[in-house]
């Protein structure tokens, strides 16, 4: 029960940052109704600009709480605001052009942009995987229990307890400028009928734009957490991350952001319980697993609507 | 990361020019490079012995950025507003490089080629076991792009995980000859392991592509694509992790394929000791080169074929309006399942050739990115077009080993220089670039040279390839979508012969 408890933080912990990400997945699908395959990557990117951000204010796990706290803001800000114009220039220079192009055309264009950001992180910063000493340290006790067969402690760390109250804080955020903003609505205009939207005075093209800025800020942030959970990152991250965060986009219902965050901590914890209970090796193909079963046995997803093909 | 950044529909019209939009333009794309390059270029962290550190490269970023302010300079001034003078010129041709007369010549002669490259290489001797080699791998990158050609080209199904075909291809090789063909009919078959394997290895994939391929039955575009991708992962996944069988990461060594049951080898009873000439190893690569020529040219003849069958027709039909098709009475089902296991069978016997040929496998080779570079050799080469996957596998591989091989071309133009010219004539010539570029060089300030010194010593060409490779498979959708050399014809005609650019239709008007 114990360890149960244990893999079930840990797994809420991966689900919020897969969460994140898928909802970047999911808002593009909705409004433009492609996969933009390259938001893994935008994910990677985020993470990495963390990581030389962190290294160039030289913040350790011994500088003072205060300072931590007022550098990590810093980092996740400068993250998120690379990262937003990373996936605003993709979206102006590889997918704008192509609306209207045949059926494959944005996705492979959208795969190359992929390698295309891999293979330029990768140059420029070469390809072995980028370690930290860990910043956010100290864990609290849960649960503490003796028994027979041995002791069981449950922890949740610091860096635990701050994934999950700031992806809950930022979804309360997000939520509200989707509820309630005007630019939230142009969105959700844009998403049920783009020519419609355009025709009632919404500048399609901005709120599209727009769309891929709040996504990759997401994804931004994501990828400061996980390089701070896991004080590892490389310029591959961004592959296995998104195909999993793209799993759960579509489990929750592909368009459907609560559905997005839900599907996050679906995938998150069978991930974890996966490599808890059967086999670690696997946990990938777990995933895929999931990926494959949900494509094709429900397509629409936890959260969403089925899809009408219309000729 | 160049990239003209503003909404190009906006410029393809003649618009004013005024200097001053261009200006605000320019600064604009310079903040946005400049906000691109600096935390990743501009910064380059180092490890070094277990201690990170920050190298400084601003001269890069600002050298880059300068690179793209100018680019974008220029596209301004000759390409999105002409000015008056120049308006009048001719547009730019959208017709594909190659007229219709001289298509008709391009296969034959293409293939005359391969066919005599093994003596056109016996010319440069200190060449031909490389240049065969290396002529086998692209010969391999064709048959693999032919075959990925018949999904994603003629069905128009995206299909991100073919390398799964070509893993089944080689481990199906390598598993069959090394365990269980001695196993069940002796070591006299292991000779022979390679005509007995391919066929089955063929088999083997096909019916994976059937196995892989009903499920995804149902999906669209898009969703196919990331599940054929979640599938080739998988597999190369279990690859790794199967240890007791596949002997996870570590790879299998598997036997070379033989002449007929002749080993290559310095041995009586060998290929060189049967037929009485001396033991060399370039028989091997002969012999390796000519078995793929053959398996390339069945893929290749058999799409054709196909392509003409009402099978080929129905994929073709597919590609353009599923909706379309199954109103016509096609059976999408069979037609999308005989495409992939049409397509995995031949990437299958590539596989079981690449097997053969390396004489190890081991699930590296599978990677996604060998899916990704397949697939662009296809979308390079133009959807549907096999001639234009011929040239693309070329240039895309022959670009590669171009990057590789920088330094020895240099070598190569200048060896090539002395044999016409007099000594003192390329010593002159050599003497004016290194001076030109010397001088140059000297006119930057100290700390440019610095940089620019330690940027290009460590920097190996054959690093920027995958790069040039994500680069052009984003520039041909945008500006070539049906490829750089296609002239896509239809395969059916009303009446008379039209040819129809592949350009200047739509989808759905091919």
């Amino acid at each position: 029960m114990e360890y149960f408890l244990q893999q079930l933080i840990n797994g809420l912990t991966l689900g919020s940052i897969y969460g994140l990400i898928a909802i970047g997945y999911t808002m593009v699908y909705g409004i433009i109704g492609m996969i933009n395959f390259a938001h893994g990557d935008v994910f990677m990117v985020g993470s990495v600009v963390a990581f030389i951000v962190i290294l160039g204010l030289g913040i350790t796990g011994g500088s003072g709480a205060f300072l931590i706290i007022l550098a990590l803001a810093l980092v996740v800000i400068i993250a998120m605001l690379i990262a937003s114009v990373y996936n605003w220039t993709i979206e102006r220079v590889a997918y704008r052009p192509l609306r209207g192009s045949f059926r494959l055309a944005p996705l492979i264009s959208a795969i190359g942009m992929s390698i295309v950001l891999q293979e330029f992180v990768r140059i420029a910063q070469e390809g072995r995987p980028k370690p930290i000493q860990p910043i956010i340290l100290g864990k609290h006790e849960l649960l503490h229990r003796h028994a027979d067969s041995g002791e069981f402690v449950v922890t949740i760390s610091n860096m635990q307890i701050l994934i999950i109250l700031s992806t809950v804080a930022l979804m309360a955020i997000f939520t509200m400028i989707i509820q309630r903003t005007s630019l939230g609505r142009a969105q959700r205009a844009t998403e049920q009928d783009q020519k419609m939207a355009s025709l009632l005075g919404i500048n399609v093209d901005r709120t599209i734009s727009i769309t891929f800025i709040l996504g990759a800020a997401l994804a931004a942030f994501a990828g400061t957490m996980f390089f701070l959970y896991y004080n590892v990152t490389d310029f591959f991250i961004g592959f296995l991350a998104g195909i999993k965060a793209f799993t759960a986009a579509v489990l929750g219902g592909i368009g459907s952001i609560p559905g997005a965050m839900l599907g996050g901590m679906v995938i998150g914890l069978i991930e974890v319980m996966w490599s808890a209970y059967f086999s670690v090796e696997y946990k990938d193909v777990a995933a895929f697993t999931i990926l494959v079963i949900v494509l094709i046995f429900m397509p629409q997803g936890l959260l969403g609507k089925p899809e009408v093909e219309k000729v | 990361m160049s990239a003209p950044v503003k909404d190009t529909g906006t410029h393809s019209e003649q618009s004013a020019f005024s200097w001053f939009d261009i200006a605000k333009d320019l600064v604009g794309t310079a903040i946005l490079t400049a906000l691109i390059l600096t935390p990743i270029v501009t910064y380059k962290t180092t490890m070094n012995q277990g201690v990170l550190f920050i190298e400084n490269r601003w001269v890069q970023s600002l050298l880059l950025t300068a690179a793209v302010v100018i680019g974008r300079l220029l596209l301004h001034v000759f390409v999105w507003h002409k000015p008056p003078s120049m308006a009048a010129a001719k547009p730019v041709s959208t017709k594909a490089p190659l007229s219709d007369s001289l298509a008709k010549y391009v296969a034959p002669t293409l293939l005359i080629l391969a066919i005599g490259l093994p003596f056109l290489l016996h010319l440069f001797p200190s060449w031909d076991k490389r240049g065969i080699d290396f002529a086998i791998t692209i010969l391999i990158y064709i048959m693999l792009g032919w075959g990925l050609n018949i999904v994603v080209g003629l069905a128009g199904l995206l299909d991100l995980g073919y390398v799964a075909f070509y893993a089944v291809g080689a481990y199906a090789y390598a598993l069959l000859s090394t365990i269980y063909l001695p196993l069940w009919f002796g070591a006299g078959a292991l000779p022979w392991a390679f005509y007995i394997v391919l066929p089955i290895a063929g088999l083997l994939a096909a019916s994976w592509g059937v196995i892989l391929g009903f499920p995804v039955l149902r999906l669209r575009g898009d969703y196919l694509a990331i599940v054929t991708l979640a599938f080739g992962e998988m597999i190369r996944l279990v690859l790794i992790n199967w240890f007791s069988f596949t002997n996870g990461p570590q790879g299998i060594n598997v036997p070379k394929p033989t002449f007929f049951g002749l080993p290559f080898k310095d041995e009586p009873g060998g290929f060189a000791a049967f037929f009485g000439i001396e033991h060399d190893r370039i028989y091997s690569y002969i012999f390796l080169y000519y078995v793929i020529l053959i398996l390339a040219l069945i893929t290749y003849f058999a799409t054709n074929r196909l392509r003409r069958l009402p099978i080929g027709r129905a994929w073709e039909a597919l590609r353009e309006d599923e909706v379309a098709c199954r109103s016509l009475g096609i059976n999408t089902t069979t037609t999308k399942l005989t495409a992939f296991a049409i397509g995995a069978m031949f990437g299958g016997f590539a596989g079981c050739f690449f097997a053969a040929r390396q004489g190890f496998v081991s699930p590296e080779s599978f990677v996604y990115l060998e899916s990704a570079m397949i697939l662009a050799i296809v979308v390079l080469g133009g959807l549907g077009s096999q001639i234009g996957i011929v040239f693309s596998a070329i240039v895309i591989m022959g670009a590669f080993e171009l990057f590789r091989e920088f330094g020895a071309m240099g070598r190569g133009i200048h060896d090539g220089l002395l044999w016409i010219l007099p000594d003192s004539v390329v010593s002159g010539i050599g003497s004016i670039f290194t001076g030109t570029f010397g001088a140059l060089y000297g006119l930057l300030p100290d700390a440019m040279q610095i940089s620019i010194a330690g940027a290009t010593t460590g920097m190996d060409p054959i690093q920027f390839r995958m790069l040039a490779v994500g680069l052009a498979m984003v520039l041909m959708m945008r500006f070539r979508p049906r490829g750089l050399v296609t002239r896509r014809q239809p395969t059916v005609f009303l009446k008379e012969r039209k040819s129809v650019s592949g350009d200047m239709v739509a989808e759905g008007h091919g």
